[in-house]
């Protein structure tokens, strides 16, 4: 009797062993065999075009989204062979309080990979609200140097280079000419007294001599003036050999090549500009990115169409190497060392882990060619160049996380 | 007695006009035109126009006809290796710009960067037989010497596409390096090698379980290891070698393949893309896109011999047999 319930016994064991096991196996597989559908929400508040002097030359009101859509589409072609589908929503708010109800609602139901195209003040907020929370969020247009300096989003990931770097990328090819003495011409606005620090900045790393500042707050019309207004503006009783131009709208830069006092390049918001992406970019395959984009939009991608792109990107190179789709797991593997995004810039791009920021090269390009790209060759770092623009570890007061 | 210094004068004269007759075929991108070198004379003896962005360049089996991808004129064409003219066409589809020949010599494979699509080609009828979905930005291109698979690699995607000939669809994918460039089979069927421009590295997969069993990084004193791409491979037949083009790192990285160890590095000239061996290994090729220049490497002493000027960024080679 007793060795009949202990053999009864044994064959539960067994049984329930495999049992286990085969429950296991089972889920193990299904795990791996179940399609993964990835949702990502854009948001965007929409800016109010400030008033300047040309109304000519205007940024498409859908940049960003499309460079986003256009990740979708390339990021679901790979996701088809994986099984993996990606979904993009899409909202625009002129309010600040209905977009950061729309982000709270969206989280609740479940989506929590946002697109943030979205000035400074916004994102504060929003970086606020999200502590703590299972949630990717991505800044794609807001290129403020606060936020990689002090004012730290421990919980949102920048695919906008910041000023710094654009200014530093600037400032390199200006020591590589030898272009080291600067007359600085700004606007009047907050943003261009920002830009005009971050050069400032720029222009002390790299020991470039800033001989003269000028505020332009001209009312004269330009675009009938530029060559009778400009010189006299832009005469300084010291030499210079560049012109640096901080005028965030646009409102007067584009009038200033050409028209110097002294004959001399202009770089900055005209002339040479230091951009994350721009139509004449074409080598490693970059061209067909353009090309993909004008077939998606019937015009040229621009720059924050293109950061828009790298944070899909950055979502769908995540899902295809860690095959979860669990924000955890996504957040983890972007911020570790394994995550390398090919981003048609001929190397590997990563985030920095103190403040979030993808590094980058910087192209610098006149309207309809390519100039350079910074980091310039001879630069030098301990760890990798791409950290020589921008705020690197020990310069900014942001802490890893 | 006379016969017999003949004989010996024959075969001298035969053995020192080694390379005699052997013609390389340089496509250059930027030119629209071929630059066709005499590897005898080691040097450019004429110039082919072709149609615009010339890039892949095959030879049927008898090597009377050339058949190569002009990108921005989308289309494939076919140049006469005799009289040197252009011949003809095949359909391809939008942007083709790597090609490859099925062993049997009656399907040509080409891949269409713009449309993420790979298209099969009928080389008698010049019809397009189908067209397969594949990843973004489809390049590396390759046909297992036994016919039955033909694998792509998809740049953007970042995978290797293994396609059964027969059913024309796709059997699996395997993820790689990113940009993934090119691909080469061994003469056995059993390997494929894959070059990762922006990966840095070049992996060896198993073919009958697809799965990568080897992985190169390449490391070159003095040059950052973000300029090393590689790009181009060439193994050769005797299964002793693989060449590895390297891109902005201007060098050719050698792989003994019994040890699948890298045994050394030869500078060549400036973004070093295709590669190709002659008919009797004795001579590799390389494209060197930025410096529009081809080097000659002699593979018995493994060192860089010469550098031949041809047209702007030279993109694929083709080597043409000496006449018997």
């Amino acid at each position: 009797m007793m060795r009949l319930q202990s053999l009864y016994k044994k064959l539960a064991q067994i049984s329930l062993c495999t049992f286990a096991v085969i429950a296991i196996v089972l889920t193990s597989f299904s795990v791996y065999s179940a399609p993964l559908s990835i949702d990502i929400t854009y948001l965007k508040l929409q800016k109010q075009q400030a008033p300047a002097l040309s109304n000519i030359l205007k940024m498409a009101s859908d940049s960003g989204y499309q460079g986003a859509k256009l990740a979708i589409d390339d990021s679901n072609t790979t996701g088809k062979f994986l099984q993996q589908h990606f979904a993009l929503s899409s909202y625009e708010f002129t309010e600040q309080q209905n977009l950061l109800s729309r982000l709270k609602e969206e989280y609740r139901s479940g989506k929590s990979i946002f697109i943030l195209d979205a000035p400074t003040k916004v994102l504060n907020e929003i970086n606020t609200w999200a502590q703590n929370k299972d949630i990717l969020l991505f800044n794609i247009s807001e290129f403020s140097d606060v936020l990689r300096e002090s004012q730290c989003l421990n919980t949102i990931l920048h695919t906008a280079p910041s000023n710094a770097m654009k200014s530093d990328a600037l400032a390199q090819w200006l020591l590589y000419r030898r272009l080291n003495k600067v007359l600085l011409v700004r606007g009047e606005t907050i943003t261009d007294i920002a830009l005009a620090n971050s050069f400032k900045r720029s222009a002390k790393r790299y020991g470039l001599k800033i001989i003269s500042e000028k505020v332009w707050s001209f009312n004269t019309d330009l675009r009938r003036s530029a060559q009778q207004e400009v010189p006299l503006f832009t005469q300084t009783s010291k030499e210079y050999d560049v012109v640096y131009v901080a005028d965030n709208t646009k409102d007067f830069a584009e009038y200033i090549p050409f028209n110097t006092y002294l004959p001399r390049p202009v770089v900055g918001s005209a002339g040479l500009e230091a951009l994350s992406w721009h139509t004449v970019i074409e080598q490693w395959g970059a061209a067909q990115l353009q090309t993909r984009f004008n077939k998606l939009t019937s015009r040229q991608m621009n720059e924050i169409d293109f950061n828009g792109y790298l944070a899909v990107r950055a979502v769908a190179q995540a899902v295809h190497k860690t095959n979860s789709a669990s924000v955890k797991e996504l957040v983890n593997y972007i911020k570790s060392p394994e995550f390398k995004l090919a981003a048609y810039k001929g190397r590997k791009l990563s985030f920095r882990s103190w403040n979030g920021q993808l590094r980058m090269p910087i192209a610098l390009v006149q309207p309809h060619g390519l100039v350079s790209q910074s980091p310039q060759a001879g630069i030098l770092h301990p760890t990798t160049e791409l950290d020589t623009l921008g705020f690197d570890q020990q310069e900014s007061q942001c802490k890893a996380n | 007695m006379k016969i017999k210094l003949l004989l010996g004068l024959y075969f001298i004269s035969q053995s020192l006009l080694v390379n005699a007759g052997e013609l390389a075929y340089i496509t250059n991108e930027k030119d629209d035109n071929i630059s066709v070198i005499d590897l005898e004379q080691q040097k450019v003896i004429k110039e082919i126009p072709v149609g615009q962005r010339p890039r892949g360049i095959i030879f049927n089996h008898e090597q009377s006809l050339a058949y190569l991808c002009a990108s921005d004129s989308d289309r494939i064409q076919i140049l006469d290796l005799n009289t040197e003219e252009i011949v003809g066409e095949l359909p391809s589809g939008e942007d083709p710009e790597t090609i490859a020949l099925h062993p049997n010599g009656k399907i040509i494979y080409t891949s269409n960067e713009d449309d993420a699509i790979l298209t099969v080609i009928d080389i008698a009828s010049s019809t397009v037989i189908t067209q397969i979905d594949v990843g973004v930005e489809p390049e590396g291109l390759a046909v297992s010497p036994d016919g039955k698979i033909v694998v792509v690699t998809s740049e953007t995607t970042n995978m290797v596409h293994w396609i059964d000939t027969n059913t024309n669809k796709i059997i699996a994918n395997t993820l790689v390096g990113a940009r993934p460039r090119s691909v080469q089979f061994t003469q056995d069927n059993k390997l494929l090698w894959v070059s990762s421009e922006i990966g840095g590295d070049v992996v060896v997969i198993d073919v009958a379980s697809k799965e990568i069993i080897k992985e190169f990084s390449f490391e070159i004193r003095g040059i950052h290891r973000d300029r090393v791409q590689p790009v181009g491979i060439e193994l050769s037949h005797d299964g002793h070698f693989a060449f590895i083009a390297l891109g902005p790192a201007n060098h050719v990285a050698v792989i003994n393949r019994q040890t699948m160890e890298i045994e050394k590095y030869l500078l060549v000239g400036r973004r070093v893309w295709q590669l190709a061996l002659n008919e009797d290994q004795s001579q590799l090729l390389t494209t060197n896109g930025i410096s529009g220049d081809v080097s000659i490497i002699d593979v018995k002493k493994m060192k860089v011999i010469k550098s031949i000027k041809v047209g702007r960024y030279p993109w694929g080679v083709a080597i043409k047999n000496s006449k018997k």
